[in-house]
């Protein structure tokens, strides 16, 4: 078991205020898609829950603990992270990135073995990997290369998962496979916080949507209770026709309101 | 796997490099001759001319060759750039510029462990400065223009000291400082280098799983559970003594740092973490090689080291930089 607590969490930098008294928990056996505009506070509230950033007041607890004191091999072992950009300096085979995701157990992409290799293996085939494990991430394709990364992230076995824009740029086929393997990682027993700027895809797989705007947190609710018409308006500033059936929700946007 | 019969085989070569190191000179030595100098048989003249001028200088030239691939490698991990080497972060310069310094007042005639101990201290307070900035700093941009300022400033200094030199026979010391070289090496002078490095070469192996994971950016790095600062410290502090201890032994030597990380790389997957050993050798025997060319190269004074190591270098370097530039768009 592993839960992140923000409590009244604030960060202000240059004077600006990037985060304001913002309070949730993340914890295992749901999936938390964080929605807003951009600009809204949505990374800095990952990054702060991460220890990446230290709030300028409120506190950020993992598991009752200041996630500050942990040390970050502690941390990584019950928080994995998937940032928002995912720069490869090398190509990197795409084995090697995958097995990256154990670091915090002392795995080395030279010599894997015992847990570390089953792991891998594990992830390697839950994201459909096992043929391209020995090829040059440089010769990937978009939705390959986001799967490479999901599996690292997957691989920590960790009880949370925090993923930036995970689906960002993929195509629709590519977001709805990232979204279900992360869904089947939070039905494996997993936590995920998710930041998505697809509000279909995010109700259609979320357990529970947090809003964010100008920094703050303006719901945080199921789908059912917290996507509307008026919320779309209030949070995003456009006017959207949104309807649920038996297919799942379906959102278009109709334009900018005034 | 390819990379498992890597460093063995770069080994072989290494071994087989030196041995040719050994054989080639100005009177050549025959195998025969070469085996009984080493086990003692021979005349006393091959055992000096072996123990006491080919075979120290072809070990310097070795071991200050893998101690620049080496810490061009872990340089490049750490600053996710192709180009890093310990010139880039102006170790080498400070380095230089304590040797030299150390020649400027005299300080050099007193004993002759004191340019080596300038080299290296220079080439720590260097790395000290460089390593407060990065405890400091998150950015490898600021990391790389300390750098460079550091570099610059080095080289003024040095270029003033060249300004002021008392007489012409100063100038030229400074200048084979500048240039580099291995010839008349003895065993003490890499001997009294080797703790320094040792001790170097343990930071960065302690840093070596941080490498890898420091491919995915430092943000995935920091959620994988690397300790950046430490990370960081380490590399620097690692570098910082290994380069000034090669400094000490053979002066600026540019390139290799750059030269043996480009050749390993797609050899080993492109993990920075099995680019280190393989670079190291590689850095090691092409020193060897550009140092028998330096001796078999006829020429009215004997070339430097560091300006044919830069000759081959620097064009090997802007043919990978192109071939690099083609394929990563």
């Amino acid at each position: 078991m592993a839960e992140i607590k923000l409590d009244n969490v604030c960060v202000e930098a240059g004077g600006a205020r990037l985060l304001h008294n913002a309070s949730a928990s993340f914890r295992p056996g749901e999936l938390i898609a964080l929605i807003g505009p951009n600009g809204a506070g949505k990374t800095t509230l990952l990054k702060c829950a991460l220890a990446l950033m230290a709030p300028s007041a409120g506190t950020v607890t993992l598991n009752g603990r200041a996630i500050a004191d942990f040390s970050p091999i502690e941390r990584a072992r019950l928080v994995s992270y998937l940032p928002q950009s995912r720069p490869l300096a090398w190509p990197v085979r795409v084995r090697d990135v995958v097995a990256l995701g154990r670091y915090a157990y002392g795995a080395s992409t030279t010599k894997l073995k015992g847990e570390d290799a089953t792991a891998v293996t594990e992830v390697m085939r839950d994201c459909d990997l096992n043929h391209l494990a020995d090829r040059r991430t440089d010769t990937l394709s978009g939705g390959e290369l986001a799967r490479v990364h999901c599996a690292r992230a997957f691989a920590a076995k960790a009880p949370l998962l925090i993923a930036d824009e995970p689906v960002a740029s993929l195509d629709p086929s590519h977001q709805f496979q990232i979204m279900a393997l992360i869904r089947a990682y939070v039905d494996n027993g997993g936590g995920a916080v998710v930041v998505l700027h697809d509000i279909a895809l995010a109700a259609r797989f979320a357990d529970r949507l947090i809003w964010m705007k100008d920094g703050e947190i303006n719901a945080n609710g199921a789908p059912d209770e917290t996507l509307t018409a008026a919320r779309m308006k209030q949070i995003f500033a456009v006017s959207a026709m949104v309807a649920k059936d038996q297919n799942g929700w379906s959102l278009t946007v109709t334009g900018r309101s005034a | 796997m390819k990379d498992r019969a890597l460093i063995p085989l770069l080994s072989a070569i290494a071994l087989a490099a030196i041995i040719a190191a050994c054989l080639i000179g100005s009177t050549p030595m025959s195998p025969g001759r070469l085996l009984a100098a080493l086990t003692g048989a021979g005349g006393a003249g091959d055992a000096i001319v072996l123990w006491e001028i080919r075979l120290p200088r072809a070990i310097a030239a070795f071991v200050v060759g893998a101690a620049l691939g080496l810490c061009g490698a872990a340089l490049q991990g750490l600053l996710r750039n192709p180009l890093a080497e310990p010139g880039v972060l102006g170790v080498s310069a400070c380095a230089s510029l304590g040797a030299t310094l150390a020649l400027f007042y005299g300080a050099a005639a007193l004993s002759p462990i004191t340019v080596p101990v300038a080299a290296i201290s220079g080439a720590l307070a260097a790395t000290a400065l460089l390593a407060i900035a990065a405890i400091h700093t998150s950015s490898v941009v600021t990391l790389i223009l300390i750098g460079f300022g550091l570099s610059s400033f080095a080289g003024a200094l040095m270029a003033l000291l060249l300004n002021l030199a008392p007489n012409p026979f100063t100038l030229s010391d400074l200048i084979s400082w500048t240039l580099g070289s291995v010839a008349s090496r003895s065993f003490d002078d890499i001997l009294l280098a080797a703790p320094f490095m040792i001790v170097g070469l343990v930071f960065i192996v302690l840093s070596r799983r941080a490498l890898s994971a420091l491919s995915l950016g430092e943000e995935a790095a920091h959620g994988l559970g690397v300790d950046l600062p430490r990370a960081r410290g380490f590399v620097i502090l690692g570098t910082g003594l290994i380069t000034g201890a090669a400094v000490s032994i053979a002066g600026a030597i540019g390139f290799i740092g750059i030269m043996a990380p480009h050749l390993v790389r797609p050899l080993v997957g492109y993990d920075p973490a099995r680019v280190l050993a393989p670079s190291a050798i590689l850095g090691g025997v092409i020193l060897v090689l550009a140092d028998i060319g330096v001796r078999l190269i006829p020429a009215p004074a004997e070339l430097r080291l560091g300006v044919v190591a830069a000759l081959i270098g620097a064009p090997a370097f802007v043919w990978i930089a192109i071939g690099r530039g083609r394929t990563h768009g």
